[in-house]
């Protein structure tokens, strides 16, 4: 999973010299936002760039944005990815269903609307009864 | 500088709130309580953060998003009495939750057509986090107004508590002919209809406000606002200048 696939990293581009890379935070108060910039300072220090971090909050990350390769890679980690477009009202509400990433049933239900971190809400599958983190729709 | 003192009052209404949530952190009545409201917290500082580092900007006197924080005074503080009140119980944090999200969501909607790039920024990301806190607190309110015969009173005991400071919401304040920011009085009917909406199903009703309290927006603020600075601020200023 890279930041790319997540759609966090919005653009990299040489400007006089330097490599500038424009990243987004999920949500606003992403503890993970500071940590995910350094991260990709110290990538492209280490392959020889001077480089610049600017992030950006406009337009905001939106759950649309991770790739069909993030949304795999998800699964495949146990995290259920979003399930419906952003857009949609539904899922701003909750009545999604959500597919259980283990065993793809839809017999899954909601144990909180917050889960180990923001982007996240926990639920379990009453079909395999498997506990899982479920991405958000935002 | 109107606009400076705008977002700097926006900015200390998502701290002070944020703050409070976070007081519940190991606290709260169950563990997915626990997880929601410093989540909810995050949400709020995180858009705290960005206001205040906007702020600054506009002032240009070389101030950071921390010395806005941690090196104001209470009579400096602008935030809404709403976003200071204690936690006391969990009935009165949800309730105070829901007023302040139902008034956002709307705010942020308005603000996301603005002509400010960093408040269209700021207002795309909060309008999704307000439509959560407005949908689990609003949940709360509901299942504890309509629940048993203690968690009623208590649900009614916090509208009294807390309802008579929701008119200050509606205070223009600085932000009075800030083209960027949208008209805080022109938020009422949706935040009105979705307290509504909720209160309906909750077995509540909004009462008549005889006193309203106001005076957030002009320094004059209730004596616990001073405790949670007191807490919040210590460590900054007993190290000033350190980082981690």
């Amino acid at each position: 999973m890279t930041v790319a696939d997540l759609g966090i990293l919005r653009d990299v581009a040489i400007v006089d010299g330097v490599a500038v890379a424009k990243v987004t935070p999920t949500y606003s108060g992403c503890p993970a936002t500071l940590a995910i910039e350094l991260a990709i300072e110290t990538a492209l220090v280490e392959a020889g760039f001077e480089a610049r971090i600017e992030r950006v909050l406009s337009p905001a990350w939106t759950t649309d944005w991770i790739s069909a390769e993030g949304r795999e890679k998800l699964r495949a980690y146990g995290i259920a990815p979003p399930e419906e477009a952003s857009g949609s009202k539904l899922a701003l509400f909750g009545e999604v269903t959500v597919h259980c990433p283990r065993c793809n049933s839809t017999a899954t239900e909601k144990i909180s609307e917050f889960g180990s971190t923001a982007c996240k809400a926990q639920y379990r599958c009453t079909a395999c009864r498997e506990p899982f983190d479920y991405f958000k729709c935002i | 500088m109107a606009l400076f003192d705008a977002v700097l009052e926006l900015a200390d209404d998502h701290l002070v709130l944020g703050h409070r949530l976070s007081e519940w952190c190991g606290h709260a009545p169950m563990l997915e309580e626990d997880l929601a409201m410093p989540n909810m917290a995050l949400d709020l500082i995180g858009t705290a953060r960005t206001l205040y580092d906007y702020a600054a900007t506009l002032e240009g006197q070389g101030r950071t998003e921390d010395d806005m924080a941690y090196l104001r005074g209470e009579r400096e503080y602008r935030n809404l009495l709403l976003c200071e009140r204690p936690n006391e119980d969990f009935a009165q944090t949800m309730l105070r939750q829901l007023y302040f999200a139902a008034f956002m969501h709307p705010y942020w909607q308005a603000a996301a057509g603005g002509g400010d790039e960093v408040i269209r920024g700021v207002a795309g990301k909060a309008v999704k986090e307000m439509a959560y806190h407005i949908r689990h607190a609003g949940e709360w309110v509901i299942r504890l107004g309509d629940g048993t015969e203690e968690s009623a009173r208590r649900m009614k005991d916090a509208v009294e508590a807390l309802h008579l400071y929701t008119g200050e919401l509606f205070e223009e304040g600085a932000a009075e002919g800030v083209d960027a920011l949208p008209s805080r009085a022109a938020i009422k009917p949706a935040w009105e209809a979705t307290i509504d909406h909720i209160f309906g199903q909750a077995l509540l009703s909004r009462p008549v406000v005889q006193y309203p309290q106001t005076g957030g927006r002009r320094g004059l603020h209730g004596e616990s606002l001073g405790h949670l600075l007191a807490e919040m601020q210590s460590v900054y200023r007993a190290h000033p200048g350190a980082t981690w």
